[in-house]
């Protein structure tokens, strides 16, 4: 496959992680966070932390737009698909989501309305073939995604359909960033940027954290080597003492974004003033809702839903693992309480979570992964 | 400027009040805070003794030895006696993965149990009358009935008949039993059975028994088949995952994830076109030319729900060893990797019809694998693994990049309904 | 979620200016390219697609740049281990 398989050379991942461990510092250990979920999981599918030197820890951070969506806004979603007229419309990601009482899939086994879709735009033609339902999509993630639920809305309304909403949990990734950078016991030295957020929103809004936190940060792409080559950029920065950002994936990401992606989300959707984020907390200015003007796609103002909030119990440590401060294994309930099939918190939540994909994929100690890679 | 991270909001949104918990999250808790009394005192214990002075915690440890206790607690978990904590069936429990197995285990084998069922293979292996004879049995619920490469009978004939195969049978005599919604087209029921007739022909079976029963419109899906099939086993010694030992190669007999991703675009939700088609086809030609050639087989296994990465994990777990296998090695058609690419699921886990893993001694991997290519159906047949010590249990793979990384059990249900 | 291919775009859709055929390892899908109005891509380039819809066109210039990085440092990997091997055999 083009642009996939180039990226994906064996030989080239040893030549740089030669590279990478001659510009570690004796004695010091780096942590870099990559803040994407799709970063998370392609590291943990090709065992790239196998290629660097145990100097240097990944760190798993909050991108993945699933796992941050609180259990009382699932059960809010179940509560809209519960209606009798509604279809709910939704990826695959999340339909193994729990809430209080279970997920869209368990919803599905009860006979509720509930159908996966590869694109918001397939809730559209649900729509027309089912006029006496209203359909609602589970509008999520960030600013990837965003654009593609605003130009679905901008589509029904010029379509005229009137049994169209949609239920927005559409997150921005700068104030979780922000609220990582300003945790008290943050411990990061680099960020590996999120690269298809990046198509969207170019790479300006990361220069903060290098101007402002002294952190450098680097666009990345997908690909084992676009990963590793994004490490191996990262490293020279800190021992050139540079904090900048530069653009690894730049075969996909334009530095200035995509105008017309950003004018859709603009156009369609607003700022709320303030969103929980599973793990985090409450953020300000984090999340995406419509527009007044849009109200009539908008299943909050369409239908009414509970908005209970249901907390995550003590024993989850998901904070700290987001921050860097733990690693998935060393939280208390990891493995035990805290599986894929039952995940308490949202790093277990969804197979790009830090925790399921150590469960999933790298669940080896370090000593076992050397004997095997050596046979 | 607003730190962000720190702002609480006055009231909330939706004026809701206390944040309340989830139940099902208090009652995981509950499981494991009863087990894991006795192994946190051993691992504090084990920390105080390491540590002259110090109070016994666990953090004085070195890295690699918490790491290995963690690794170690959550092993003990895996393995306890498996219980249903859905009060409903969902979708998962018929993907193949994790919840059918738990669902086969503390529901189907707990009521059965007995000795000829607890191997739980593709087939049970009886004596009657001292001739050794192989049953099997399978229910069709595949939506849609016709997609490119076969149907709903072709499946049924060559599924029931590999079943027999890989447990080392020479397939025999099948049943069919039909579940018809009214409103069905019977010209839709005679193509299905014709191709029945022509897959029994070509596979040398016969369907020599069935049922039939229709239900009202809204049940069934228009058809659900039902088979069962018998076969004599004459051969020694028998076929079983149990068997693989360390030193043993893996194999496969062609490429993965074909069916599976057929029937996916034949759904059309996904308006993806491609030129994939069914793999479904009867096995039992080629088993009986690889057994021929090499008597070292321990095991076969079709590939069907659940994909390859399910029978490799069922080879872990029943032999108590690791299997190892090389993704560069593991056949897979550029449609089939474009199309799981694009809706970022992983052709291991996708279901095949016509496609064997088998487990061979290391010594005869090369008689097993020119004797497969030597097949029409065996042509991309390829040496994907080995069979190692330990970690037991585990199935892990050496990825295309030179990474290790762990094939687990499948959580949840990517392509419902498959066979 | 992040899940972007990259896909060759094969032909426009005749009554749907928005709407293009792809192609992704012999897979063809129909896919939305409104977000690329700024600049449409012509058959034969190459987006990146996402939920339906392609994001970015796929720059072949830095695509061949970015390789050649990867290249050079696989040179120079091959010329050091080279360097290496000889110097034992002497």
């Amino acid at each position: 496959m083009r642009f996939v398989d180039e990226f994906r050379d064996a030989d080239k991942a040893h030549a740089l992680a030669a590279k990478i461990a001659e510009l570690c510092e004796p004695g010091r250990q780096y942590k870099l966070m990559e803040v994407c979920g799709g970063h998370t999981h392609t590291i943990y599918k090709h065992g790239l932390e196998d290629y660097l030197p145990e100097a240097i820890t990944l760190v798993h951070g909050p991108g993945c737009p699933v796992c941050v969506i609180p259990m009382g806004r699932v059960d809010d979603a179940m509560h809209l698909a519960a209606q009798p007229d509604v279809i709910m419309t939704s990826f695959g990601d999340m339909m193994r989501v729990p809430g209080s009482s279970g997920s869209f899939f368990d919803a599905k086994a009860a006979g509720t309305d509930i159908r996966m879709v590869y694109s918001p735009l397939d809730s559209l033609k649900i729509a027309r073939k089912n006029p006496d339902k209203r359909v609602v999509f589970m509008a999520i993630g960030f600013e990837t995604t965003a654009p593609s639920t605003a130009m679905t809305v901008l589509r029904a309304a010029a379509q005229g359909l009137d049994n169209f909403s949609i239920f927005c949990n559409h997150v921005t990734i700068i104030p979780a960033i922000k609220a990582i950078l300003d945790s008290p016991d943050l411990r990061l030295d680099g960020f590996i940027g999120p690269g298809h957020v990046s198509t969207v929103i170019g790479c300006r809004p990361y220069e903060f954290i290098a101007a402002d936190y002294s952190k450098p940060v680097v666009v990345a792409g997908f690909e084992p080597l676009d990963i590793l080559q994004s490490v191996y950029m990262l490293m020279l920065q800190l021992a050139q003492g540079r904090s900048e950002v530069e653009n690894q994936y730049a075969r996909v990401v334009p530095w200035d974004g995509n105008v017309v992606a950003l004018q859709a989300i603009g156009e369609v959707m607003e700022l709320r003033p303030y969103f929980e984020w599973r793990g985090l907390g409450f953020i300000s200015h984090s999340a995406l809702r419509m527009r007044p003007e849009y109200s009539a796609f908008d299943a909050e103002l369409l239908f009414s839903v509970p908005g209970v909030r249901v907390a995550d119990p003590k024993a989850c440590q998901c904070g700290e693992v987001l921050k860097g401060v733990l690693k998935p294994w060393e939280c208390k309930v990891f493995g035990t309480a805290c599986t894929p099939e039952t995940p308490i918190g949202t790093c277990m939540v969804s197979p790009e979570g830090a925790c399921a994909a150590y469960y999933n994929y790298g669940r080896l100690s370090r000593q076992r992964v050397k004997e095997v890679t050596r046979s | 400027m607003t730190t962000g991270h720190l702002d609480q909001p006055a009231t909330m949104d939706s004026g809701a009040g206390e944040a309340t918990s989830a139940p099902w999250v208090r009652e995981a808790l509950h499981d494991h805070d009863h087990d894991d009394h006795g192994a946190r005192a051993s691992e504090a214990g084990a920390g105080s003794r390491d540590d002259a002075g110090a109070a016994g915690s666990r953090r004085r440890l070195p890295l690699a030895d918490r790491e290995r206790q963690v690794l170690d607690r959550i092993d003990r978990a895996r393995n306890r006696r498996p219980k249903i904590k859905e009060e409903r069936i969902t979708m998962s429990h018929g993907a193949g993965g994790k919840a059918t197995q738990t669902l086969i285990e503390a529901v189907f084998l707990e009521a059965f149990r007995n000795p000829l069922l607890e191997p739980l293979e593709d087939a049970a292996r009886l004596h009657v009358n001292g001739s050794r004879v192989a049953l099997t049995t399978d229910s069709y619920v595949v939506s849609p009935l016709f997609f490119p490469g076969g149907n709903i009978g072709d499946l049924a004939v060559n599924g029931t008949v590999n079943d027999l195969s890989v447990s080392g049978a020479v397939p025999l005599y099948l049943s069919a039993g039909f579940i018809l919604e009214e409103g069905f087209p019977v010209a839709d029921l005679n193509r299905i059975v014709a191709s029945m007739a022509a897959a029994a022909a070509a596979a040398g079976v016969q369907v020599v028994t069935g049922d039939t029963k229709v239900v009202e419109k809204g049940k069934a899906d228009g058809c659900y088949i039902n088979t069962a099939g018998v076969g004599i086993i004459e051969r020694e010694p028998t076929l079983g995952v149990a068997n693989a030992r360390p030193g043993d190669a893996v194999l496969v007999s062609g490429p993965i994830g074909d069916h599976g991703v057929t029937i996916m675009l034949a759904r059309g939700e996904l308006e993806i076109e491609a030129d994939v088609v069914s793999d479904t086809a009867p096995l039992n030609g080629l088993v009986a030319g690889l057994l021929a050639a090499a008597p070292g087989v321990r095991a076969l296994r079709d590939a069907t729900r659940g994909g390859v990465a399910t029978i490799l994990n069922e080879i872990a777990r029943a032999a108590g060893v690791c299997v190892v296998v090389r993704e560069d090695d593991i056949p897979v058609r550029a449609e089939v990797r474009g199309a799981s690419e694009l809706l970022g699921i992983d052709p291991m886990y996708v279901a095949c019809e016509g496609r064997m893993v088998v487990v061979v001694d290391g010594d005869q991997a090369g008689a097993a694998l020119e004797a497969m290519r030597a097949h029409p159906l065996g042509e991309q047949a390829s040496v994907i693994g080995h069979i190692a010590e330990d970690p037991q249990g585990i199935v892990l793979l050496k990825t295309a990049f030179g990474g290790t990384r762990i094939v687990d059990l499948l959580v949840g249900d990517p392509l419902p309904r498959i066979c | 979620m992040c899940l972007g291919i990259p896909g060759e775009v094969i032909e426009f859709l005749p009554d749907q200016p928005d709407l293009a055929r792809v192609d992704v390892s012999g897979v063809r899908r129909v896919i939305n390219i409104g977000l690329l109005s700024d600049d449409p891509p012509a058959p034969g380039e190459w987006v990146l697609i996402h939920v339906g819809f392609a994001l970015s066109k796929i720059d072949e210039d830095e695509a061949a740049a970015a390789l050649e990085f990867l290249e050079g440092i696989g040179q120079a990997y091959e010329e050091e281990l080279a360097a290496l091997q000889e110097s034992r055999i002497e």
